[in-house]
C-alpha cells in the first residue's frame, strides 16, 4: 500500500519538475506506467507488440515451468525411499522421447511467428518524416537534425554532489540531462546511430528502441511516438568509465511546439556563429570556459585539473596548458592518437573552444594571462 | 621395480613434477577453489557498491576492473578449471584406465595456470589499473582506449588457452585410448560421454580466442586496424570472432555439468538414467547448434534482419535438445526410491534452476524480446542462473559425490547440507531480483543506479553476502573431510554403478593398472 502511494507521489511530483523544467503548455504525459519487477508496456505500438510478446513467452515459460516442476516435485514427495518407494526399472520410451522433442518444436513456432512478425516492423524504417542523427561519445550523446542544421550535446544534470552522496538525491536521480533530444509527436522519427569513440548503445525503454552506436558504421531505427511527453532511459554499452552517468532524455513535443523550438534552435545557431567575430575578454572567456570545461573535459581531467593519475593526465601546472598556445590548440582540436583524448575540432564551436583553452591556462593557478580568440582557432583550424 | 614407484614422492616435488591424474586432479580442483574465492571477493566488491544508490565504496574506473576481474576470473579461473580437475580424477577411473593418455603434457597443463592468474591479478596493481573493459573486452575500448595492461591480459588468455588445449587433447586421447575392454562408446558413463564432446569445442574455439587477442595485440602495438574503423577496419568483427570463441565457451562450461547430474540421478534415484542414447545425441546436438547461434549476443549491432532471423531460429532451437534432457532427467526420478544427500540436493537444485535459466534464455533467444533485454540486469540474472546455480551447483554436486571416494571418508552430512541451503538461499535472493531490476531497466556494468531500482539492489547484494560467506562451510567439510569420518564403503552409495566404486576407498594412488573387463 505504502509503496504504491509512495510511488505514485513521486510520479505526480516528476510530472510537475518536467512541466516545470519544458515551461510547456501541454500536459506532460510522464512516461508510460512503470513497474519495479516488470517490462514497462511503453508508449509506442511497437513497444506494446513487444511488450505483449514478452509476456506471451513468460506464461508459456511458466507454463512450461509448472508441468516440468509439477511432475518433478511429486515424484520427490510420492517415490522417495522414506515411503517404501520401490524403484522401477523403465529406462526408454522412444514414444516419450519423440513427444517431447516435437512438442516443445511446436511451442517454439508460436514463439518464433509473432517474434517475426514484430521484428520485420522494427526493421522498416522507410518513410521516416524526420531525421536525427544521434552520436555517442565519452559520456555524452550528440543530436543533431541534419536538414535543419542544428546540433547539440546532451549529457548529464544530475550534480556531482548527489553522486557523491553530499546533497539528497532528486526525483531523476542519473536520468536528467541537461538538453534533452527533441522530436514531434505522432511522426516517424528515424534516428541514425553511430559513435565517435567507442562503442555506445542508445536504449529508450519506452520506445522499445536500443542500437548500438558504433564508430565508423551508420545504425538506423526508428519510433513513433503518439504522445507528447519526456521519456528517459541510458546508454546500454559498457563505453569506459562514465558509461552508468550518460542518460537519455527524449522530450516528445507536439508538432507545432517542435516547429517553434527548431525554429528557435536554428536563430541560436545563426547567433553562435555571428559571436566569431567578437574579441573576448579575460573575464568573459574564463566564465563561458568554465562551463565548457565542466561539461567536455571534467570527467577525465577533473573539476580540479587534477585529472587521474594513471589514467588522465592533470591540467593544472602541466607543461602543455602552460606551455607555447599552438600546442595546447592542437591537441584539443585534433585529439592524441592512441589515447582517451578526443578530437575535440568536431565537437565545440570556435568560441567555446577558446574559452576553454583560455580557462585550462588561466584557471587553478596556471595563470599564463593570454585570451585565445574564437577567430584565432578558425584559422588554426584552416592553416591545418 | 621400488616400492617407491608406486606410491607418490614425498615434499614439495611430488606435486612439481607429479604426472598422476589424481595429484593434478586434485591440483586442478584446489586452484579453481582459490580463483573462486578471488573471483567471489570482486564480487563482493561489486555488490558493496550497489548496495545503495550513489558512490560509496569505490570509483568508477575501479568498479569497472572489479566486473572484468570477476568475469574473467570465475569463467577462466574457477568454472573451467574446475571442470578440468574433476575430468582428470574421474575420467581414468570411469574407462578403467591407469592414467591419462600423455601425463607429463598433463602436469604442464596445469602448471600454466598459476602463472597466467598470477599476471592476470597483478595487473590490479600496475599503472591505469587492470584491465577495464568487461570480460567480453569489446574493442576499441579494448584497443584503442584500454590501460597499459592489456598486454598482460592478453599474454595471460594466450596460457589459459593453451593449457585448456592441451587439457582437451589430453583428454580426447584418453578416451579414444584407454577404454577398458569392452567399453564401447555407448557404454561410457555420461559425464564421459560430455567431457568428450566438450573437449572438441575446446580445441575448436580455444585457437578463435587466441586469434582475436592476437589481433588485439597487433592493433595496439603494430600498427594495424583490424577493429578500428578509421583504420578501415570492423569493431563488429572483433564481436563475431568473439562470440565465435564465447558461444561454444557457455557450453562448454555447462555440458560436464550435464554429465555430472546425469551420474548422481541415477545413483539416488536407484533407478537407471532414463534416455541414455538420446542424452547422448542431445548433448552433441547442443554442442552443434553452440555452433551456429554466436550472434544472438549481438542482436543490437545492426545485422540485416536476415541474419537476425537466422540467429533466432537456430538459438530458439537449442530449446529442444535442452528440453530432452530436462525431461529424460524428470523422468529417471519419476518412481524411483529417492534419497536426499548432498550430492542429490545439488542436482534437483540445478534441474530446477537451471532450467529457470533455460527459459530466461529462450526468451532472450527472441531478437524483439532482446532489444528491451540486451544488456541489462535480466541478462546477468539469466547467466548467473546458468553458470552458478547451474555449472557451480553441479561441480559442488560432483565434488560431495565422489569426495569419499578420494578421501576414504565420507564427510560430514549435516554441515554440508547447511552449506547447500545457505548457498542456495544466497544465490536465489541475489540472483533472482536482478530478472526484475533487468526488466524495470537497469543496465549491466554501471556502478550506480536510479532510485528505482535501490530496493532490489539491496537485497541483491545481501543475497552475495550470504552466498559468500557459506562457502567458508565447504572449507570446513573438505578439511574434516580429509582428516578423518566415518569409514567410506568402496561403493560409497548403495545405488551407485560404474568403475570408479569398485576401486578401494580412497582411491589407491594407481588404479586399473590391469584393465578392467566391461560386460
Amino acid at each position: 500500500m505504502l509503496r504504491a502511494q509512495q510511488r505514485r507521489r513521486l510520479m505526480a511530483g516528476a510530472t510537475a519538475t518536467a512541466a516545470l523544467f519544458t515551461q510547456s503548455a501541454v500536459t506532460i504525459a510522464e512516461q508510460s506506467a512503470r513497474s519495479d519487477e516488470n517490462m514497462r508496456v511503453g508508449v509506442t505500438d511497437i513497444s506494446h507488440r513487444v511488450y505483449d510478446l514478452h509476456m506471451l513467452s513468460l506464461w508459456i515459460c511458466v507454463a512450461i515451468g509448472v508441468v516440468v516442476f509439477g511432475v518433478m516435485f511429486y515424484s520427490i514427495f510420492a517415490h522417495r525411499k522414506s515411503k517404501g518407494a520401490v524403484a522401477s526399472h523403465f529406462h526408454e520410451s522412444t514414444k516419450l522421447e519423440i513427444a517431447w522433442t516435437v512438442v516443445p518444436f511446436i511451442i517454439l513456432l508460436f514463439m518464433a511467428i509473432p517474434a517475426t512478425k514484430v521484428l520485420t516492423d522494427i526493421y522498416n524504417a522507410d518513410d521516416a518524416a524526420l531525421d536525427v542523427r544521434i552520436t555517442g561519445y565519452q559520456w555524452k550523446w550528440k543530436y543533431s537534425y541534419p536538414k535543419e542544421g542544428v546540433e547539440f550535446f546532451s549529457s548529464l544534470r544530475t550534480p556531482r554532489d548527489e553522486i557523491n552522496n553530499l546533497a539528497p538525491k532528486g526525483e531523476n536521480y542519473l536520468l536528467d540531462v541537461d538538453e534533452p533530444l527533441v522530436i514531434p509527436a505522432g511522426q516517424k522519427v528515424r534516428f541514425l546511430v553511430t559513435a565517435a569513440d567507442v562503442i555506445h548503445s542508445w536504449w529508450m525503454p519506452d520506445f522499445s528502441v536500443k542500437r548500438d552506436a558504433i564508430p565508423g558504421f551508420v545504425n538506423e531505427t526508428w519510433a513513433m511516438v503518439p504522445e507528447p511527453g519526456v521519456y528517459r532511459g541510458q546508454c546500454t554499452e559498457l563505453c569506459g568509465k562514465d558509461h552508468g552517468f550518460m542518460p537519455i532524455v527524449v522530450r516528445v513535443l507536439p508538432q507545432d511546439e517542435f516547429d517553434s523550438w527548431i525554429a528557435t534552435r536554428k536563430e541560436e545557431a545563426v547567433k553562435e556563429r555571428e559571436l566569431m567575430a567578437q574579441t573576448f575578454s579575460m573575464e568573459q572567456s574564463m566564465e563561458r570556459g568554465k562551463g565548457v570545461y565542466e561539461k567536455a573535459c571534467a570527467s577525465c581531467h577533473q573539476p580540479n585539473g587534477e585529472g587521474i593519475p594513471g589514467a588522465f593526465p592533470a591540467l593544472k601546472g602541466s607543461a602543455l596548458a602552460m606551455g607555447p598556445m599552438e600546442g595546447h590548440l592542437d591537441i584539443v582540436v585534433h585529439g592524441k592518437a592512441g589515447t582517451a583524448m578526443a578530437a575535440f575540432g568536431a565537437q565545440l564551436s570556435e568560441v567555446d573552444m577558446a574559452a576553454v583553452i583560455t580557462y585550462e591556462r588561466n584557471a587553478w593557478g596556471n595563470n599564463v594571462g593570454d585570451v585565445l580568440q574564437p577567430i584565432d582557432v578558425a584559422n588554426f583550424k584552416k592553416g591545418k | 621395480m621400488g616400492a617407491d614407484h608406486h606410491g607418490p614422492a614425498k615434499g614439495l616435488t611430488r606435486w612439481l613434477f607429479t604426472t598422476n591424474h589424481k595429484d593434478i586432479g586434485s591440483m586442478y580442483l584446489w586452484f579453481s577453489f582459490a580463483m573462486f574465492l578471488l573471483g567471489g571477493t570482486f564480487a563482493l566488491v561489486i555488490r558493496s557498491e550497489l548496495f545503495q544508490p550513489g558512490l560509496q565504496i569505490v570509483q568508477p574506473e575501479f568498479f569497472n576492473q572489479m566486473t572484468t576481474m570477476h568475469g574473467l576470473v570465475m569463467v577462466f579461473g574457477a568454472i573451467m578449471p574446475a571442470w578440468v580437475g574433476l575430468a582428470n580424477w574421474m575420467i581414468p577411473m570411469m574407462i578403467g584406465a591407469p592414467d591419462m593418455a600423455l601425463p607429463r603434457m598433463n602436469n604442464w597443463s596445469f602448471w600454466i595456470l598459476p602463472f597466467a592468474f598470477t599476471m592476470l591479478a597483478c595487473t590490479l596493481l600496475m599503472d591505469g589499473g587492470a584491465p577495464n573493459f568487461g570480460w567480453t573486452f569489446y574493442a576499441p575500448l579494448s584497443t584503442t582506449y584500454a590501460p597499459p595492461s592489456v598486454t598482460y591480459f592478453i599474454f595471460a588468455v594466450h596460457l589459459m588457452g593453451m593449457s585448456s588445449i592441451m587439457g582437451s587433447i589430453n583428454i580426447i586421447a584418453t578416451i579414444m585410448n584407454l577404454r577398458a575392454p569392452g567399453m564401447t562408446y555407448m557404454k561410457m558413463p555420461m559425464f564421459v560421454w560430455t567431457w568428450f564432446i566438450t573437449a572438441f569445442l575446446l580445441i575448436a574455439v580455444m585457437p578463435v580466442l587466441a586469434g582475436v587477442v592476437t589481433m588485439m595485440l597487433f592493433d595496439i602495438h603494430f600498427g594495424t586496424s583490424f577493429f578500428s574503423a578509421a583504420g578501415g577496419g570492423d569493431p563488429v568483427l572483433f564481436q563475431h570472432v568473439f562470440w565465435f570463441f564465447g558461444h561454444p565457451e557457455v557450453y562448454i562450461m555447462i555440458l560436464p555439468a550435464f554429465g555430472v547430474v546425469s551420474e548422481v540421478l541415477p545413483t539416488f534415484a536407484r533407478k537407471p538414467l532414463f534416455g541414455y542414447s538420446s542424452m547422448v545425441y542431445a548433448t552433441a546436438s547442443i554442442a552443434f547448434l553452440s555452433f551456429i547461434v554466436w550472434a544472438h549476443h549481438m542482436y543490437t549491432v545492426g545485422m540485416p534482419i536476415a541474419g537476425e532471423l537466422f540467429f533466432m531460429y537456430a538459438t530458439m532451437l537449442i530449446a529442444v535438445p535442452t528440453g530432452v534432457k530436462v525431461f529424460n532427467w524428470v523422468t529417471t526420478m519419476f518412481r524411483g526410491s529417492m534419497t536426499f544427500e548432498t550430492p542429490m540436493l545439488f542436482a534437483i537444485a540445478f534441474i530446477i534452476l537451471f532450467t529457470i535459466g533455460g527459459l530466461s534464455g529462450l526468451m532472450l533467444s527472441l531478437a524483439p524480446l532482446d532489444f528491451q533485454y540486451h544488456d541489462t540486469y535480466f541478462v546477468v540474472a539469466h547467466f548467473h542462473y546458468v553458470l552458478v546455480q547451474g555449472a557451480l551447483f553441479a561441480i559442488y554436486c560432483g565434488v560431495y559425490y565422489w569426495l569419499p571416494k578420494w578421501t576414504g571418508h565420507m564427510y560430514d552430512e549435516t554441515l554440508a547440507k547447511t552449506h547447500f541451503w545457505m548457498t542456495f538461499i544466497g544465490v536465489n535472493t541475489a540472483f533472482f531480483p536482478m530478472h526484475f531490476v533487468g526488466l524495470a531497466g537497469m543496465p549491466r556494468r554501471i556502478p550506480d543506479y536510479a532510485l528505482q531500482f535501490a530496493d532490489y539492489n539491496m537485497l541483491s547484494t545481501i543475497g552475495a553476502f550470504i552466498t559468500g560467506f557459506s562457502q567458508l562451510i565447504f572449507v570446513v567439510v573438505v578439511l574434516k573431510c580429509i582428516k578423518g569420518g566415518k569409514k567410506a564403503t568402496d561403493q560409497v552409495w548403495d545405488g551407485a554403478n560404474g568403475l570408479e566404486w569398485t576401486v578401494a576407498s580412497p582411491a589407491p594412488y594407481h588404479t586399473f593398472s590391469v584393465p578392467p573387463q566391461v560386460r
